[in-house]
């Protein structure tokens, strides 16, 4: 829609000039697709972990694939990428983080805790007798 | 609650008041070097500033391949022509990653698209000036790229998680494109005398908007003490300058180019560069919307958007069976 400070503009560019766009138009753009968003895992090589990277917007699995080739791959090697729907995606929250805090007090599952050479070593000496017969 | 990245748009925020408690554990959790993830509570202030320069970065990105772009056919050469191919689509690919990182803080990229062709957001001011030679597109992919690289480090160790990841895969990216616009300039300087003029001539134009790259002198502020207490803003816009002419002028000067500031000299006793204050008018004036090309860069991404639409549209057909084209 023409408003008055709508001016032709003069590109260096040959082909900008040849799409006679003109300037100082502030209306909104109408008609914007808003896609879903699609969580982007990359694998490097057959064997390694898919790692998470990043995400597309797609309307659809085939296209987030594309975009994930274009936006994720570009540079390092690529072996597989798999893509999922961010709404898909379970996540805990970061407020009750102190579910995860219990591993220190869970000793039993630490291999050093384990300490059984003093307790040969004491069997030995007391020449492998049974304790309550020492 | 979604795994990285994505928070509905039209969700509410938290309207949790912002006691004096929650401002402090806020802040201890940054203090203590952890990152800030979209799920996190943070000060209303928090998410709009960065939203504000999250977007504007990656208006910058998208804007800032054009006067890039508009030199691939004319490069000298077909390995430069496919360099300068695949700088672009990194810068595209830039932006395309700070959306999603902006769009976490509750504005869709659909809207960030609209304020930028509508002119109500801004991007980078240097984006606003023409690439008039081969060798401004030299001088840009070297020294544009190189300031674009001092901030962006600066700004990957700040608190906000889904924007330092992002400028994690940035700043890797970069590094190339600094190599190839060296290359580019480095092979202008030396070369015949038209070739050093003409590099000498973009390096001339360049400097002012480079100066201006940093933006104005912001260390008085108590705004961006507390954007900095907050890691949001990472050095002020005046010690990243002094980076960038640290690492930079010795190199220009290196090649036998000149710089059109005649105070220009690095301070002995203060270790810092002194240099004439670039005319801030102007940058105002550019950044407002008169600047040489301000016009040209909205009208193009309009006509992108425009002429792009019917492809929007094809993929999002559910029934149709032949525009898939991954195979
Ligand atoms: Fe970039
Ligand atoms: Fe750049
Ligand atoms: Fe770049």
């Amino acid at each position: 829609m023409a408003t008055e400070d709508q001016t032709a503009i003069e590109s260096l560019d040959p082909r900008i000039g040849r799409a006679h766009l003109s300037g100082g138009n502030h209306e909104d753009m109408t008609g914007l697709l808003h896609f879903q968003t699609y969580e982007v895992f990359h694998q490097n090589k057959r064997g390694a972990q898919h790692k998470h990277v990043g995400i597309v917007h797609a309307p659809n699995s085939d296209m987030a694939l594309l975009y994930a080739k274009e936006q994720f791959a570009r540079r390092e090697q690529t072996a597989n990428i798999w893509v999922a729907p961010s709404s898909c995606i379970a996540a805990t929250e970061y407020a009750d983080d102190d579910i995860f805090t219990t591993t220190p007090e869970k000793l039993y599952r630490n291999p050093a805790t384990y300490k059984v050479m003093d307790r040969i070593q004491a069997f030995k000496e007391r020449g492998m007798t049974p304790s309550d017969e020492a | 609650m979604y795994g990285n990245a994505y928070i509905d748009p039209n969700e509410k925020f938290s309207s949790e008041e912002e006691t004096p408690e929650l401002l402090a554990a806020f802040q201890a959790r940054i203090d203590a070097g952890e990152k800030i993830e979209p799920q996190d509570w943070m000060p209303a202030m928090y998410r709009k500033q960065l939203i504000r320069m999250i977007e504007q970065h990656a208006h910058s990105e998208i804007i800032g391949s054009l006067p890039e772009g508009t030199w691939i056919t004319r490069a000298p050469g077909f390995r430069r022509k496919l360099a300068l191919m695949a700088k672009v689509q990194d810068e595209v690919g830039h932006a395309q990653l700070l959306y999603s990182a902006a769009e976490t803080l509750g504005k869709s990229r659909e809207d960030m698209m609209n304020d930028l062709i509508t002119g109500k957001s801004k991007y980078s001011n240097i984006f606003n000036y023409p690439a008039l030679t081969w060798a401004d597109s030299a001088v840009i992919a070297w020294l544009v790229d190189a300031g674009a690289i001092v901030n962006q480090l600066a700004n990957s160790k700040g608190s906000y998680g889904p924007y330092c990841r992002a400028l994690e895969r940035i700043c890797y990216e970069e590094s190339f494109h600094l190599k190839y616009g060296h290359d580019n300039v480095v092979h202008l300087a030396t070369g015949t005398k038209k070739q050093r003029e003409m590099v000498q001539a973009a390096m001339t134009r360049w400097w002012t908007p480079l100066m201006h790259f940093f933006g104005p002198s912001d260390k008085a502020s108590v705004h961006s003490d507390t954007l900095m207490r907050w890691k949001v803003k990472m050095a002020s816009n005046d010690a990243m300058r002094q980076q960038f002419m640290d690492m930079y002028i010795p190199k220009i000067w290196d090649l036998g180019l000149t710089l059109p500031d005649p105070l220009l000299k690095k301070n002995t006793e203060t270790g810092l560069w002194d240099y004439t204050e670039p005319d801030w008018e102007e940058f105002k004036r550019v950044i407002n919307g008169d600047g040489p090309c301000n016009a040209e860069r909205l009208a193009v991404r309009r006509m992108a958007e425009e002429n792009g639409k019917w492809v929007a549209r094809a993929i999002n057909n559910e029934e149709a069976e032949h525009v898939r084209p991954f195979a």
